[in-house]
């Protein structure tokens, strides 16, 4: 049930694993996700499928360190179970041969691009990806992502790899110099916000990833709702990948800090020093 | 109804029924169900409020029941349980009879005996009301006898027929799909029963708060019924991670759906987005399922002080008096038609009122307000009257023009209502569906629009009640049954 059967660290807080999982392994696509839950007062968080292999009967996840929950998956090791796993969930991306796509993805919102990429250019795209990260340890996957794609570009925000900047500069840098048919931006919020805004500028249709707080993940709570266009949508069924320039990222912002007082009281489970 | 005549008539029947005059019968006061004091209930999570009869209290209540010839109960009762029946059974000291007479009808008397609206249903119809006197306590009995038998350890497993080496699915793991899945395994089908959460009960374990119906009732059920061979799947999602093609192919000869009404209804009024509102289906799911109020848990949840509830039905008072038992300093009900129109069960509203709920109704929330942090602070109220009735009979509201009023709040839960899910009538090519999104059913059977499909509950009716959703999952076995053995 779940084993997990390799688990690797891509930086200090990102770790990939790779989850027995067959029949989400086979009936997943890009830009599905699925909700795990670890040890019976667990809470359901959602994680998207990087990679799968049917073969084997397993799927990647990679998960970023940032709260409770995060960290004590990040705990288990090799041979050990996730409680609970269900998926896959949410809508598989939107896949067509578009032209040229830049993929613009912020710190450990590379996980999720990295089947987008790979599916983009399978589909006979060229494809651009703009890594981005705080600095040169934090760049994840850097390596697969080099495999589907015709070019990389990596940007940090201290210059300590790649070119010094936003992930904001890598893609302008790229509409300027060359005709874009699609942006995808997968990465924290504020991030998205501000490639959406730049993308609009230019008008160059843009789909973002979005990562809200839920549940179930099946539509049943509501807590991932957000603003799309000015209707009421939820993240988990609707999306998660929508029209960037119709989302509310003001409001996402918001909802995203709903419970942080209470997450933050709740880490000192795990170290009291936080 | 013939053999309610016949059984009415044997002599253990007719003894008991002469030993008393009707008249002294109906002179008896309906018995009070013992109740956890208001004031103490109020701050504890999960201890449930009603307490149940104690035997000398159901003896005495049995004995108001008059055995009618033409007993009128039965018909309010959804499923026609064998109300008189079971009822003697308990006045002749029978309880383990009186349950199993429940079960003739019923797999969860337990859970119906405590959620039923009856006093809409079988009690509405009781010959008492007739001689202006209180029905007599048909619900709280039928929960006295099937506790009884669960307290005593002597739930019985019921007969399987002989393996047919046939597999049949059930997708959800509500009232509907339970009571499916038993009566298949009663017949000899192979079961398996798949659930999309990590827990087994559907809205009994995720919605209904365990201060109504504490989860080791709907335990004892799963118990019962994977003695009785059936299998469980949780975190299995039919149309995700497994479509209904995969299980042709697996070769299960019948699929019911019994996936339920999942889907929460917002206003779409401005504000509602605010960090403090949500549905009152993510309210109770962080508090039932997740466990949120326990500090053990990983799940958190707002603990408002000031809460408000939109709505006026069974779900609305469990997240009002969630509330209330976290700690809300005002917990407000506000509907917009009068009390009397509210869908809640009439002992819910009691309890509320008891537990220090406000009531504020005819009135109706316009927009919200936050704060700087994007956190609720107000909410705006439209004061309404009563106008022409609907379509459903009710009076409907309408808005006294101009009138409002600023409320100040930190939590609101919307609880207005709730829609099929979408899930599986979206992945299933050629299933009917209505304008509603709810599955298009053969009334008698129970059989969609595809044959091998059976459908019952919430996804068949709308929100509708436990006891329906039971009857339906019975009913469809008994239609698959049916159709499976007209071909093999
Ligand atoms: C569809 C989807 C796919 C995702 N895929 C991945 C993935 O592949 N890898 C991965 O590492 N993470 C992914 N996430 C984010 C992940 O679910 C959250 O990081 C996780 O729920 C946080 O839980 P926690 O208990 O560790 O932290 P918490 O204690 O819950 O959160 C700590 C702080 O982080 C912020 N936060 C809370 N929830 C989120 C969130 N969903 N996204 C961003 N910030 C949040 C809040 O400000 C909070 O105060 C995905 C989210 C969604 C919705
Ligand atoms: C808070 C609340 C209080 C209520 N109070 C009362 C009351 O007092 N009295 C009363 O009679 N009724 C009450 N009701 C209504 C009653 O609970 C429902 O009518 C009843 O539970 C419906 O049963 P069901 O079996 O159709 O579906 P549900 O109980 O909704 O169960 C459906 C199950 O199917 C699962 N599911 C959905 N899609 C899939 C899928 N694709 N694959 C696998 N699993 C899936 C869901 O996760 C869920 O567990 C209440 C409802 C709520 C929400
Ligand atoms: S199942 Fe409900 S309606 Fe039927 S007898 Fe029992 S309490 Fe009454
Ligand atoms: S109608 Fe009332 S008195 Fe008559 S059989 Fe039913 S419960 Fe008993
Ligand atoms: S997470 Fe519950 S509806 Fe999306």
């Amino acid at each position: 049930m779940n084993k997990i059967v390799s688990k690797e660290y891509l930086s200090p807080n990102v770790v990939k694993f790779e989850v027995e999982a067959p029949l989400i392994a086979k009936a997943r696509k890009a830009g599905h996700f699925v909700i795990v839950r670890v040890g019976e007062k667990g809470e359901r968080i959602p994680l998207t499928i990087a990679d799968a292999n049917t073969e084997k009967g397993t799927i990647t996840l990679i998960v970023q360190k940032i709260g409770l929950s995060t960290s004590k998956l990040c705990e288990l090791n090799e041979g050990d179970c996730i409680t609970d796993l269900v998926g896959p969930l949410g809508k598989a991306t939107h896949i067509d041969n578009f032209g040229t796509v830049v993929c613009a993805c912020g710190g450990v919102g590379t996980a999720p691009m990295l089947p987008i990429a790979e599916a983009m250019k399978k589909a006979g795209n060229h494809v651009i990806t703009v890594l981005a990260a705080r600095t040169k340890e934090l760049i994840i996957l850097e390596e697969q992502m080099r495999k589907f794609s015709d070019e990389v570009i990596i940007m940090t925000d201290d210059g300590s790899y790649g070119n010094k900047g936003l992930v904001t500069d890598g893609v302008e840098m790229v509409i300027k110099r060359q005709k874009v048919d699609l942006c995808v931006t997968i990465g924290p919020a504020i991030m998205m916000k501000f490639v959406s805004e730049l993308t609009k500028r230019y008008d160059i249709p843009t789909i973002a990833s979005l990562n809200t707080i839920m549940v179930d993940g099946t539509g049943m709570c509501g807590a991932c709702r957000i603003s799309v266009g000015g209707k009421t949508k939820f993240v988990c069924v609707d999306g998660p990948e929508f029209d960037a320039h119709q989302v509310d990222f003001d409001e996402m912002l918001i909802r995203l800090n709903g419970y942080k007082d209470i997450e933050r009281e709740q880490l000192h489970k795990i170290s009291p020093n936080n | 109804m013939t053999n309610f005549n016949e059984e009415r008539m044997q002599p253990w029947r007719v003894e008991l029924r002469n030993s008393m005059k009707p008249k002294d019968r109906m002179e008896i006061a309906r018995v009070k169900m013992p109740e956890l004091d208001p004031e103490y209930r109020s701050h504890t999570m999960k201890e449930e409020v009603n307490l149940g009869l104690t035997p000398e209290m159901a003896l005495m209540e049995s004995k108001r029941c008059i055995d009618c010839a033409n007993p009128t109960c039965v018909q309010g009762c959804p499923v026609a349980i064998n109300i008189p029946k079971f009822i003697k059974n308990i006045e002749r000291g029978e309880f383990l009879e009186a349950a199993k007479t429940l079960k003739e009808t019923s797999v969860l008397p337990a859970v119906c005996g405590r959620v039923c609206p009856q006093e809409k249903q079988c009690e509405a119809q009781c010959i008492h009301l007739k001689t202006k006197n209180e029905a007599v306590a048909i619900g709280h009995l039928e929960r006295f006898a099937a506790d009884y038998e669960r307290e005593t350890g002597n739930i019985s497993i019921p007969e399987i027929a002989a393996p047919l080496h046939k597999k049949v699915a059930a997708v959800g793991s509500g009232p509907a799909g339970l009571a499916f899945a038993g009566d298949m395994a009663k017949m000899g089908y192979e079961v398996v029963l798949f659930e999309a959460l990590h827990e087994i009960g559907g809205v009994l374990r995720y919605g209904i708060p365990e201060f109504r119906l504490p989860n080791k009732i709907v335990d004892a059920e799963i118990r019962n019924l994977i003695a009785m061979g059936v299998h469980f799947v949780t975190n299995c999602i039919i149309g995700k991670t497994i479509t209904i093609d995969d299980l042709l192919a697996e070769d299960y000869k019948g699929i019911f759906i019994g996936s339920g009404a999942g889907l929460p209804r917002f206003m779409n009024i401005k504000g509602e987005n605010l960090v403090g509102i949500m549905s009152s289906n993510e309210y109770l799911t962080r508090v039932n399922l997740m466990d949120a109020a326990n500090p053990e848990s990983d799940t958190p949840v707002i603990k408002g002080k000031k809460v408000a509830v939109i709505g006026g039905g069974n779900t609305a008072m469990d997240a009002v008096r969630t509330a209330r038992r976290l700690g809300a300093e005002k917990a407000m009900i506000v509907y917009r038609r009068t009390e009397q129109e509210m869908p809640a069960r009439v002992e819910e509203i009691k309890h509320a009122k008891e537990e220090g709920i406000e009531f504020m109704t005819l009135r109706n929330p316009i927009e919200y307000y936050g704060d700087k942090n994007g956190r609720v602070t107000h909410m705006l109220l439209q004061v309404m009257e009563l106008g022409e009735p609907d379509a459903s009979g009710r009076r409907s509201p309408v808005e006294v023009k101009g009138k409002t009023e600023l409320v100040e709040v930190d939590e609101v839960i919307v609880s207005v209502g709730v829609s099929p899910n979408p899930l599986i009538p979206q992945s299933v090519k050629g299933l009917e569906v209505t304008g509603r999104g709810t599955l298009v059913v053969n009334e008698e059977t129970m059989q969609t629009s595809i044959p091998y499909i059976f459908a019952g509950g919430d996804i068949v009716r709308g929100g509708a009640t436990v006891i329906l959703a039971m009857g339906d999952g019975r009913k469809a076995a008994k239609g698959m049954n049916e159709w499976i053995r007209s071909f093999t």
